[in-house]
């Protein structure tokens, strides 16, 4: 018996070099992130914050701003948009529904719904809107509903565009309006099957003429089938009369969401990189995106860096995939993207960015759960993020909420956040200002 | 020492005496033969998926390696309860048991990287390591012992 206790042990013991990351500090944030050597570990280091409530603590923000909740009791709050008149729409939705095709699709997607609500998406468009501009938003009421997993949100000359996992719908919108009925206009549809990651983020040009759709990949890194991963990890770029498309960037594993960049009227997203190459890999990004460019995904990510994992592999795209032009930390999981304009919050937040990170999984120490700022110059970032929103993961280590969708509101200069942990929006102001 | 009724080894002779090897019960060996037919399976989805890049081939090694390992784990708490009864000629057959639920754990958690990774040389090696195993597993269970033989 001793003899077979010390068999099983001696077999046991490779199970416990699992996951130990206790990673040198390195800076994974700019222009330049550094990037470790791949380590595949048996299990992949995994750190789930478990849901708490907010029990009447607030998220903390710099000096000399004010944060309140303008909106709870959402359904899964993604993405904001703020109407000229002030109103504030919320895309609320929880979309995908990919096939478990691996015993690890069942327990990952299990450990995943720990750090999750369990709230059901609401598959509307919900309408705040402050009638005296006290900052409190009285009214909160369905604008839009029976959607099916809206997330992104626009409005063009006077039409609401809204982003279904499945289908770009415009929606005629009345100043003033508090519901529309109907199902809407297809634009056009967009890739739905099966929805590994169904996000369906969205832009207008800045001249209005066109529309930008962020299409995640259907995989970590084509463990799918390449098959599935047609007209996937791309941005397409929309006719908005027309509804016809064209494969605006690729390789871009996730795009959560898109802006433009008021400087140069560019096209920015942030990206999510790929997961299980170690808690420092790959960092996700923020990125100008560059008409016809490929950004690597699945062979390569920051330009050359292979990844052993896609199979086969394809040196040629390898060779053409370039770099994005800004690292955001691995494992953030930035959902959130919002340009200021007009002096935004002036002194040390007057031109830049705001970037809201869901938070991570896959890694022991937790990163993202927060709003950073990242400053810019000449239509450029210029310096390293900088922490706006913090204390998304309370004293006891465990997630109270967790940010997701950023709006710049240029009319009222405020900052607003929506958090599908707690399923509230909060708004952040400059304290003197109302 | 009144024995479960679960684990009530085929009829013998009265005279039998405990201490001897004794035939595995008909389901510990039905059991038994799902690791011996299944790590082979996956060894050649393994090979498949290797020279086709076609992930479905990794997906069902994946399963197959997890269906092994329910079974395995089955077979292997049985030999454990005969050990614990002192049933001559359990002890090689845990150990190898032991042996290979280790090995297609490992091999299960290799399985569940992504894309290549979830074979590469590491399955591959470990899907030929457990086929071994299995296979000695089966050989070891399925003798029947020289005095009930006869």
């Amino acid at each position: 018996m001793t003899v077979l206790r010390h068999a099983v042990l001696a077999l046991a013991a490779p199970l416990a070099l699992t996951a130990c990351d206790k990673a040198p500090e390195l800076d994974q944030t700019g222009a330049r992130p550094q990037l470790p050597a791949q380590k595949e570990t048996l299990l992949p280091p995994m750190k789930i914050a478990r849901p708490a409530g907010w029990n009447g603590a607030m998220p903390s923000v710099p000096q000399g701003f004010t944060i309140i909740p303008i909106a709870t009791g959402l359904k899964v709050p993604r993405q904001t948009l703020v109407l000229p008149n002030g109103d504030v729409l919320v895309s609320e939705g929880l979309g995908g529904g990919a096939p478990k095709l691996r015993p690890k699709d069942v327990i990952a997607g299990y450990i995943k719904s720990l750090g999750k609500s369990g709230t059901k998406g609401g598959n509307r468009v919900t309408l705040l809107r402050d009638r005296d501009g006290d900052g409190r938003y009285e009214l909160q009421t369905v604008l839009i509903d029976d959607l099916n997993a809206p997330y992104g949100l626009a409005l063009v000359d006077g039409d609401l565009y809204v982003a279904d996992q499945d289908a770009l719908l415009r929606f005629r919108y009345r100043d003033g309006a508090t519901r529309i009925d109907g199902t809407g206009e297809v634009v056009t549809k967009l890739p739905a099957n099966p929805n590994h990651h169904w996000t369906k983020s969205l832009t207008a040009s800045a001249d209005g003429t066109r529309l930008y759709v962020g299409i995640g990949s259907n995989s970590n890194v084509g463990e799918r089938g390449m098959a599935l991963e047609e007209e996937r990890a791309v941005v397409w770029e929309i006719d908005r009369e027309s509804g016809a498309h064209r494969t605006y960037a690729s390789g871009i594993r996730n795009p959560t969401a898109l802006a433009i960049n008021p400087a140069t009227q560019a096209l920015w997203a942030v990206v999510n990189e790929r997961d299980e190459l170690g808690a420092d890999l790959v960092p996700d990004y923020m990125t100008s995106v560059k008409p016809g460019a490929f950004y690597g995904w699945p062979y390569s990510y920051y330009g050359n860096h292979v990844d052993p994992r896609a199979h086969p592999q394809k040196p040629e795209m390898v060779r053409k995939a370039i770099a994005p032009d800004y690292a955001l930390g691995s494992h953030v999981a930035a959902l959130g993207l919002t340009f200021l304009t007009g002096g935004g919050f002036g002194g040390n937040y007057a031109d830049g960015a705001f970037v809201g990170e869901h938070g991570s999984w896959n890694r022991r120490q937790l990163a993202g759960y927060k709003v950073v700022w990242i400053p810019f110059t000449n239509g450029r970032p210029s310096g390293k993020p900088r922490d706006f929103v913090t204390d998304f993961i309370g004293p006891d280590g465990k997630a109270r909420g967790r940010p997701v969708g950023v709006t710049y509101d240029p009319v009222r200069r405020a900052l607003l956040v929506a958090d599908d942990l707690s399923n509230t929006v909060w708004r952040i102001t400059p304290s003197a200002a109302r | 020492m009144s024995r479960p009724e679960a684990l009530k080894e085929p009829d013998l002779p009265a005279a039998f005496p405990r201490s001897l090897s004794m035939p595995l019960h008909p389901l510990h060996g039905i059991l038994l033969a799902f690791p011996v037919a299944l790590f082979p399976c996956a060894l050649a989805a393994d090979v498949t998926y290797l020279n086709s890049s076609e992930m479905q081939w990794s997906n069902f090694a994946a399963w197959l390696i997890a269906g092994a390992l329910v079974f395995t784990g089955l077979s292997l708490a049985w030999t454990l309860a005969r050990v614990a009864m002192r049933r001559a000629g359990s002890c090689w057959l845990a150990i190898v048991l032991a042996a290979l639920f280790v090995a297609g754990l490992v091999n299960a958690f290799q399985h569940s990287h992504d894309g290549w990774s979830s074979v590469g040389t590491t399955g591959l090696a470990l899907s030929v390591i457990s086929i071994v195993l299995a296979l000695a597993a089966g050989w070891i269970g399925y003798t029947v012992p020289r005095e009930v033989r006869a």
